[in-house]
Parts: C-alpha cells; structure tokens; sequence
C-alpha cells in the first residue's frame, strides 16, 4: 500500500514545491475532494495505514539495533502513530 | 557447576549497535528500514496539510509557499529517492512473499515481481493523471 502509493503522492507535492502546482492540490480542489466523504475515507486511510506500517519498522529497526526496551518503544511509536492519525481525522472533520 | 566446565563454548562477538556494518547486505537491509523515517515524515506533512486546509484558504496558500522552501524541496528530494527505494525492494521480494502456485508449479518470480511493476506503474500514472500532474 505505502509502496504502490507513496512515490506519486511525494511527486505531487515535489512538483508543487517547483513551482508547478498540480490541478489537486489547488484550494478549490482538494477542499471539495475533502469535503466528500469519499475523499474523507481516502485520506484517513492512506494517512493511518502509512503511519501504522511506519510505526511497526520503526519499533524492529530499533530493536535490531539494540534497543531492547521493546513495550516502551511500542507503546511510544504506536501511540505516536494513533495520536497523529487522530489529529488526521479531526482536521478531516472540520474540513 | 560453572568452573567444571573444561571446554570453553565458543561465543561470536557481535557489535550491539552496528552489527550491520559487517555485510553489504545487513547494511542494505539496514537502509530500507531506514526508508520509514522518512516515509513517516511525509505523512506527518501530510497530516500538517490537512490542518492546514481545515484552516482555510489563507492557511493553505501559506502551506503551498512553504513547500517551496529549498529546505521542502530538498526534503522532497529525499524522500522520494526513499521511498522508490522502499517500494522496488519490496516488489523484488514479492515473488518469495506471495508465491502463486499454478497447478503443480509455481510462477516464475519475474512474473510475481513484473505484475506488482505493472500495477505500481498504472496506479501511479492512474493517480497522477487525476491530480492533474500531467
């Protein structure tokens, strides 16, 4: 999932920082694709499975290097992972 | 007990931190896990985003500046060299991962890895289309 769809949304906004703005993430766009539900479900989604499958490497890459305190970093990298996909959802919902 | 013990079993020395550095393949192993730094960063950008879109359009043009920032784009840079990374080193081990076993044999793994190639390619072309990247 991350792999298939991380790549093109990262040229999105690279090509957005070169100064050439693509259609979606014009204001007018992307609040109307925001303020579908559809779009709503789209973002949640692809912002909390990301998060989550980042949350989890990271949690194995620090035990590989010898932290080995692992239900603290657990409990620190998935609830980081669960506070900011909450933070998504309430933004989402103001949209 | 302990001091009967004759033979001395024989213990590997293992480095705590930087056991990977003894294999290039540790050491590439070790550079895909890396990938979810950034890869969670730019999530959280995205999360900082939406935030900003819910501020309104003031907000949101303010964010869209910031993106341009050589620090962003250097970021960016980065993170999608990562991220590429990430996703062929995935798509190169698919075959080992899902094997798909077609009677008594299996798929070759060009043909596991090359479908997941396909569908990536279309879904990104797909997606960028709709944006309105090209």
């Amino acid at each position: 999932m991350t792999a298939f769809l991380t790549p093109a949304l990262v040229t999105l906004t690279l090509l957005a920082g070169l100064g050439y703005v693509p259609d979606v993430l014009a204001y007018e766009r992307l609040h109307a694709f925001a303020a579908h539900w559809l779009g709503k479900v789209a973002l949640i989604t692809v912002i909390f499975l990301s998060l989550w499958s980042v949350a989890h490497r990271l949690r194995i890459t620090l035990y590989d290097i010898g932290v080995r305190a692992d239900r603290g970093v657990a409990a620190a990298v998935y609830s980081a992972a669960g506070l900011a996909s909450i933070a998504a959802a309430v933004f989402l919902f103001r949209v | 007990m302990a001091e009967k013990v004759t033979r001395r079993p024989y213990v590997r020395e293992v480095p705590r931190v930087l056991w990977f550095l003894r294999h290039p393949r540790y050491v590439r192993y070790m550079v895909r896990e890396v990938t979810c730094l950034f890869i969670g960063a730019y999530t959280l950008l995205m999360v900082v985003g939406l935030q900003r879109l819910s501020e309104g359009r003031a907000s949101w043009e303010a964010f869209l500046e910031m993106l341009r920032s050589p620090w962003s784009i250097a970021f960016h840079a980065l993170a999608l060299g990562f991220s590429l990374y990430h996703t062929v080193t995935w798509f190169n081990l698919t075959p080992k991962a899902l094997p798909v076993q077609v009677g008594e044999s299996f798929l070759p793994d060009r043909v596991v890895a090359g479908a997941h190639y396909a569908a990536w390619a279309l879904l990104s072309l797909v997606l960028l289309k709709l944006a309105g990247a090209y």
